[in-house]
């Protein structure tokens, strides 16, 4: 599948139009499958040593598909009909699905945060969901929180106080900041709270824990509060 | 991950019924199910998802006690006002746990039946593991246990319970009520996870096909001397190496009532009647705190790399003590 986000620049550089234009996405797929090979027969790798004390058991073949269902997904106010497995994630249809590359894979397990959406005005890692189980939900994702020439608060204060270097968390990083800024104002206490009867002021503490679903290994965590911090100080307009 | 069946009871008891059939689980917040089927270390063929049932209310009992709908996500359960007010110590346990988009997901019912994050069982690379392969061997015994389990282990398994929640329910002695083909059943808190003995296959006494349907809380005097101490590797967004759920009720100087629960130490919440005991009666000192940590921690057994958590927990009691004695958690 292309990237339409990049079609126009590439049909504008590549040299060679009979040929398939090089993607972003198909260059870092092919690298990952050769990194992939590589790692696997070099010896000595942990891969390779793991000290098993008995011969793990052959994986099981594989079962017959049930057949994939039609469902509908409401993302950021549209509605879309798919046709997907019940095992694809939420986070799998939102990519390669609808297309909205917006929204990251990074761990795929729920422990780093970047695959954060937001669905019904809460924030959940979308990697550990199925698209089947999101049905009748408000979905909104990166894309739908504003736009070249129309950015969210929360996405102006990243560019504006440089919260973020290679920019890989940081789709899931405004997401959940900005239901972080909801929920405080709802009131809802975090770890760090000392009080649990008294609404938080969110300091820096106070965010630095709420936002810890959300690694960044660039480490751009302080400006990241920074940003945080600025948006949650913006008097609410209702 | 495997090909599965969805379906979507639109009953509790269609659920039940439907749950029937092998090779089928309850899908709740998924977050510890879809990442164990995405190793392959959960199998099922079939998932029905049990987030649109009834079961997502929290509701006042006739007897001053609180009942959590098993599909209540742990978010909620810890925001929602009669928890703080009367239930403090579960509120800081849940929100102690994982991280804000997973305590959103999560459910009460979930957190209740998630596994052990022993490395060997979540990883199928490893050849050894009881609780994965039932007579495969326990690769956490003579490997890297520095997370393991130091209460009630067996020759078969080391693995620990990771909630946070369940450690708090079973300080505040809450019940499980389960419905299954037979009928509907109250389980104590403390009796509804297992020790892993010879069969560490099974993490609780839930029955195939049986459905949680919500925690109950009995009504409790422990909202105003609490503390939920949680001790691990960075300050958030980790598993508990020690924790610990402490409560006190104190009249007139003297300890009335106290309740006190160790997480991370055992393959369930660990909590011990006569530890509690030894606190109750007389003036909350360092000696009865002594004797209530030799009573909670007795038979503890370190297998190497967490020989150091018996030292922990020791220490991490007695500050827990301290502070829900000050009141000031």
């Amino acid at each position: 599948m292309s990237d339409p986000l990049d079609d126009a620049d590439r049909a504008a550089r590549h040299p060679h139009p009979a040929l398939p234009a090089p993607t972003r996405r198909g260059f870092l797929k092919s690298a990952g499958a050769a990194t992939g090979a590589l790692a696997t027969a070099l010896p000595g790798t942990p891969a390779a040593a793991a000290p098993t004390t008995a011969a793990p058991p052959l994986p099981p073949p594989p079962r017959p598909a049930p057949p994939p269902r039609r469902i509908t997904l409401t993302v950021n106010g549209a509605r879309h009909e798919l046709l997907v497995e019940a095992r694809v994630t939420l986070l799998d249809a939102l990519r390669e699905h609808l297309a909205l590359y917006g929204t990251k894979k990074g761990c795929d397990r729920g422990q780093c945060g970047a695959c954060t959406v937001l669905v019904d005005g809460r924030r959940i890692n979308s990697c550990l969901t199925l698209a089947v189980m999101q049905e009748d939900r408000a979905i909104t994702t990166i894309e739908g929180l504003g736009r070249p020439g129309a950015l969210h608060a929360m996405q102006a204060a990243f560019i504006e106080h440089d919260a973020f270097q290679c920019g890989y968390c940081t789709p899931g990083q405004i997401c959940s900041a900005v239901a972080l800024v909801q929920e405080a104002r709802d009131g809802q206490a975090s770890a760090v709270t000392a009080d649990l009867r008294q609404p938080a002021a969110l300091d820096d503490d106070e965010i630095r824990e709420r936002m810890s679903g959300n690694l960044c290994r660039c480490g751009a965590y302080p400006n990241i509060v920074k940003a945080v911090r600025v948006v949650a100080a913006i008097r609410p307009i209702a | 991950m495997d090909n599965i069946d969805y379906q979507r009871p639109a009953s509790v008891d269609e659920a039940i019924r439907l749950a029937q059939q092998p090779g089928t689980a309850f899908i709740g917040g998924g977050t510890n199910l879809l990442d164990l089927m995405k190793g392959g270390v959960a199998r099922p063929m079939r998932l029905l998802d049990v987030t649109r049932l009834p079961g997502r209310e929290i509701a006042q009992l006739p007897d001053g006690g609180l009942r959590l709908g098993a599909g209540v996500p742990n978010s909620d359960a810890a925001n929602h006002r009669l928890v703080r007010e009367r239930y403090p110590l579960l509120a800081r346990a849940l929100l102690s746990g994982a991280s804000a988009q997973l305590r959103n997901m999560a459910t009460v019912g979930g957190n209740l039946m998630q596994r052990t994050r022993c490395s060997y069982f979540t990883d199928t690379g490893f050849g050894a593991c009881n609780k994965r392969e039932p007579g495969s061997g326990c690769a956490a015994i003579g490997g890297f246990n520095r997370m393991h389990a130091i209460l009630g282990t067996s020759e078969a398994c080391i693995a620990t319970h990771p909630s946070d929640m369940c450690v708090a329910l079973a300080a505040l002695r809450a019940t499980v009520r389960v419905r299954g083909a037979q009928g509907e059943r109250t389980i104590p808190m403390t009796e509804f996870h297992r020790l892993p003995a010879a069969r560490p296959e099974l993490d609780t006494v839930l029955q195939p096909g049986e459905l949680i349907l919500s925690v109950d809380l009995p009504a409790s005097r422990f909202a105003q001397r609490h503390a939920y101490l949680k001790l691990r590797d960075r300050a958030s967004y980790a598993f508990a190496l020690v924790s610990v759920a402490a409560a006190l009720d104190e009249r007139d100087g003297a300890v009335a009532d106290a309740a006190l629960a160790l997480g991370g130490v055992a393959h369930k919440p660990w909590r011990v009647l006569a530890a509690e005991q030894a606190l109750v009666g007389r003036p909350l000192s360092d000696a009865s705190v002594a004797d209530a940590t030799r009573l909670l921690l007795d038979g503890a057994r370190g297998f190497g790399h967490n020989d150091f958590k018996i030292e922990l927990a020791r220490r991490a009691v007695a500050r827990a003590l301290a502070q829900a004695h000050a009141g000031t958690a």
